[in-house]
């Protein structure tokens, strides 16, 4: 193995890229021209913004559909500054919905009424289902002033492109590239559409919405070294500040803990990734939604979560 | 690499798997030791298959449901290797599986031989067009590690797969829950000299780059403009089939004919855009002359071999669906970027996959392959799976879910009336003089869109004189608008045309007026058209003709009396005045004219 990684081969893997890039921008196209209301969900880490810069490339520089963000309102801060930010620099239609009433009345972790998993379930897994449905209020931004607003429209959307990658955990890699949800949110992941050729899923039955997931066949070195490749702008907290430590995964603050490591830029994390220590260690790791039992993601996944 | 592991169920696949991640220190650390562990506490033998089992509903069936995906690398290169269920249930998911893979390693029990899924799935291999084929024959040892063994189902297997048009690439005698000739050579099996597992896998090549040099194909997914953000480019997007396309090369777009230049090649991000465009590149064009294409069309370049344009062709069809492929039902065939409904006309032959017997039924059952006729709505643009595979493919879409794949065979001879105006509309496409003034612009002087509104329903409703009388106050508020009376047609461009009255006539005649519209709505013209009972047919025959986003259709009278779907429907068209005010809103409404 090791041996293997010192004969790691430079065209090789930018053809590996190169394929992984076009797929992708492929499946983009064919989610906006199937459907009407689509959106993308960004959750500020290094994968979706991998997967925006892929809109752009895809849209030549636009991004014709709304990117949409729940925040669970216990996000790192950075995290949020550098969001708005990106939206103001890019004219990107930035939304964002949350769990108001959760928040109000203390239902959370950090509030110690909930644990993980419960929490997850209430920040982020029904505020992203009613966000998604349009019942909820949805804030835009609006680009004249740079502040949120209610957005008026509440219609549901169909199409919901996410970044999910089937190398993160063992349900992700049973995904599809379309991927429909119904009425509940949920994944039937027993009766899954065919996929072929290039055809996906793009009919769908009132009431129901298809995931769309672009970065379905990439995994957590070809997103940091796609990231070096076209200089894609990210969070500052996935780099050692100089305290020996950085985020490998980024989430809610309370739950997400730093890894030791004393990477400072993108050359010091793929070369950590490729060779280093990381190499065969699980990035959720510092994930704690993940540990409460041994198929906590998947159950969240199959209610709806990302 | 994508990897494809197929077989029939239990023949071992997950465990050829779950060998190669351990054998290329591709586990998370402390999986196997995690496994180990659990198999200890439930009393149960470590099997390999367990690493691959991540979800809760597969490790209690015990079976592979769908398709997995795990990550391993060689020396060479990175591998994404598939696991694709074996049982007959899960046939959509090992296609899923196996249609994201350049090669496939077929899996076949040494003690239980060639079964039902050995063959079935060494079928759709040929079907989804999967050339490299490599078989392991799996649990040598629970077979004496016997080299007659071996040979039996080597040559059972390969006169079999002969016959269905595949050359393996090799066969592999493998246990892979002792690790024989997965990694490693075997000690148990001296005879055997050939590759190992993953010698094979690096020995597969990378990327077919014959489809290069195939005439260029490729659907259009999009014609984008972002003028809201500024952005005044018109751009063809898409991705490569088969060929390449350099600036400068006129391409020609079917099933239309229309054709223009490659003005430049678009980009965004790091590097530069491309001077050339070839197979599997997601891409996108400008235009040199402006012409109006949309999602569906295929490009392709003038001078190399053209697509076929037809609506009906004989396919090979597999079927997935749990209800069966019926005759005379609707379906949707997406082609291509293009989608419409089609109907399964006639089934030639049915075939068993399983025994490559041949049969007859007036159905195509679940997991049935069938040679068929299909018949579409309108017409698409393909080619012959012999010559150029990938843009002969389709896929079937029964209430909302893909339920079936099909490749075409062979093209059908075209005699309709429809399809010989089609056919002339394309040439005459192809060989159209592209004005100098663009649509667009013409659009913006006259504060309109080009297009003809067919003014139809029951004879005697006085369809001329609201017609003439809408005329008049479109021109009167600045239109360039023209009443065309289908008489003006008859004795002079259709002159010739003697038999009056007869059907064959009246469509030609409507071929003709088509092809006048089509001429003066390039010049930018609203047409006013009056027909007595305007059909389908004679829609047919319009479409043939004209962008079917042109037409528009009303109807004058309460009852609809032919089987055409009228836009607008004015069942009092008594007040002449206040019916054509209506067809005015309604053109308003459709974009026809600004206001």
């Amino acid at each position: 193995m090791a041996e293997s990684r010192r004969t790691y081969d430079k065209a090789a893997y930018e053809a590996h890229l190169v394929e992984l890039e076009n797929k992708s921008v492929y499946l983009l196209r064919e989610a906006y021209a199937n459907f009407k209301e689509l959106c993308m969900l960004w959750s500020i880490g290094k994968d979706s913004t991998v997967m925006l810069w892929l809109a752009r490339k895809a849209f030549y520089g636009h991004v014709p559909f709304p990117l949409v963000h729940v925040d669970t309102h216990f996000k790192i801060p950075e995290m949020i500054e550098y969001r708005d930010r990106l939206a103001r620099e890019w004219r990107i239609d930035m939304i964002y919905g949350e769990n108001r009433a959760a928040l109000d009345a203390k239902e959370t972790f950090p509030d110690g009424r909930l644990n993980h998993i419960e929490c997850c379930r209430k920040l982020k897994t029904e505020g992203l289902a009613h966000t998604l449905a349009g019942d909820w209020p949805r804030y835009r931004m609006n680009h004249d002033t740079g502040r949120y607003e209610v957005d008026s429209n509440t219609e549901p959307y169909t199409g919901v492109i996410v970044g999910v990658r089937a190398d993160e955990e063992g349900s992700r890699s049973k995904e599809r590239y379309f991927s429909p949800r119904d009425k509940n949110n949920d994944w039937d992941v027993g009766d899954q559409p065919p996929e072929f050729w290039g055809q996906y899923k793009t009919d769908f039955a009132p009431g129901t919405h298809v995931r769309i997931h672009p970065l379905l066949d990439w995994t957590e070195l070809d997103i940091w070294e796609y990231i070096r490749r076209e200089s894609i702008p990210v969070v500052s907290l996935y780099f050692d500040q100089g305290n020996g430590t950085r985020y490998r995964s980024l989430g809610c603050a309370p739950c997400t803990t730093p890894v030791e490591s004393d990477a400072k830029n993108l050359d010091d994390i793929i070369e950590e990734l490729r060779t280093g220590k990381f190499s065969n260690i699980a990035e959720r790791s510092g994930r704690e939604q993940d540990k409460e039992d041994g198929g906590g993601l998947e159950e969240l996944r199959k209610d709806g979560y990302m | 690499m994508n990897i494809v592991i197929v077989g029939h169920v239990d023949h071992g696949k997950s465990t050829v798997i779950g060998r190669l991640l351990a054998d290329t220190d591709s586990l998370p650390q402390g999986k196997l030791e995690q496994v180990r562990e659990m198999c200890r506490r439930n009393s149960k033998p470590f099997e390999y298959a367990f690493l691959l089992d991540a979800l809760k509903d597969e490790r209690s069936q015990g079976i592979t449901i769908d398709v997995a995906r795990c990550f391993f690398k060689t020396a060479k290169r990175d591998y994404l290797i598939i696991d694709a269920p074996g049982h007959i249930e899960f046939l959509k998911n090992m296609i899923t599986g196996a249609s994201r893979a350049e090669a496939a390693l077929l899996v076949i029990d040494a003690n239980e031989g060639v079964r039902e899924n050995s063959r079935r799935h060494g079928y759709m291999l040929k079907m989804l067009g999967i050339k490299q084929v490599a078989v392991l024959v799996n649990k040598m040892d629970l077979a004496d590690y016997s080299e007659e063994v071996f040979g039996s189902i080597e040559s059972e297997y390969r006169s079999f797969l002969e016959e269905i048009g595949i050359q393996a690439k090799s066969f592999i005698p493998v246990s892979a829950m002792q690790g024989d000739n997965i990694a490693a050579q075997s000690s148990e099996m001296t005879w055997y000299t050939g590759r190992t597992v993953l010698e094979e896998l690096d020995n597969f090549e990378e990327r077919e780059s014959e489809a290069d040099n195939l005439p260029f194909r490729m659907p259009v997914q999009d014609v984008y403009r972002f003028t809201s953000s500024g952005d005044d480019r018109r751009i063809i997007a898409g991705t490569v089939e088969s060929g390449k396309l350099k600036v400068g090369d006129e391409c020609v777009f079917y099933p239309s004919g229309k054709h223009t230049h490659v003005a430049t090649f678009e980009h965004f991000g790091a590097g530069k855009a491309p001077e050339e465009i070839k197979t599997d590149m997601a891409a996108g064009f400008t235009m040199t002359e402006q012409i109006y294409i949309r999602r569906g069309e295929i490009c392709c370049i003038s001078g190399e071999k053209t697509p076929n344009v037809g609506t009906s062709f004989v396919a090979s069809v597999f079927w997935l669906g749990l209800s069966p492929m019926v005759k005379d039902k609707k379906y949707l065939l997406k082609i291509g970027a293009a989608k419409v409904s089609c109907r399964l006309k006639e089934i030639i032959s049915t075939l068993d996959a399983s025994t490559l017997d041949r049969g007859k039924k007036d159905k195509i059952d679940r997991h049935d392959v069938a040679e068929c006729i299909i018949e579409c709505s309108k017409p698409v643009a393909f080619d012959l799976t012999s010559e150029m595979p990938k843009t002969s493919r389709f896929v079937l879409v029964d209430d909302y879910e893909i339920s079936g794949g099909g490749i075409i065979t062979a093209e059908i001879e075209k005699t309709g009336i429809p399809d010989v105006a089609r056919d002339l509309a394309i040439r005459r496409n192809e060989k159209w003089e592209i004005s100098s003034i663009s649509s667009e612009r013409r659009a913006k002087r006259f504060g309109q869109q080009p297009g003809i509104v067919i003014i139809t329903g029951y004879q005697y409703i006085g369809k001329k004189a609201i017609a003439k009388e809408l005329e008049r106050e479109l021109w009167d508020a600045g239109r360039q608008v023209y009443f065309l009376g289908i008489g003006n047609l008859l004795y002079g461009v259709a002159g010739e045309i003697k038999v009056e009255g007869e059907i064959p006539a009246r469509y030609e005649h409507i071929r003709r007026l088509g092809e006048v519209a089509n001429i003066m709505m390039d010049s930018g013209m609203l047409l006013l058209v009056t027909c007595a009972e305007f059909t389908e047919n004679d829609m047919e025959v319009l479409e043939a003709t004209v962008d079917t986003e042109h037409i528009h259709t009303v109807w004058l009278g309460d009852k609809v009396t032919t089987d055409i779907e009228p836009e607008l429907i004015i069942s009092d068209a008594s007040d002449r005045g206040a019916t054509a005010a209506r067809i005015r809103n309604f053109m308003a409404e459709r974009g026809l004219i600004f206001i």
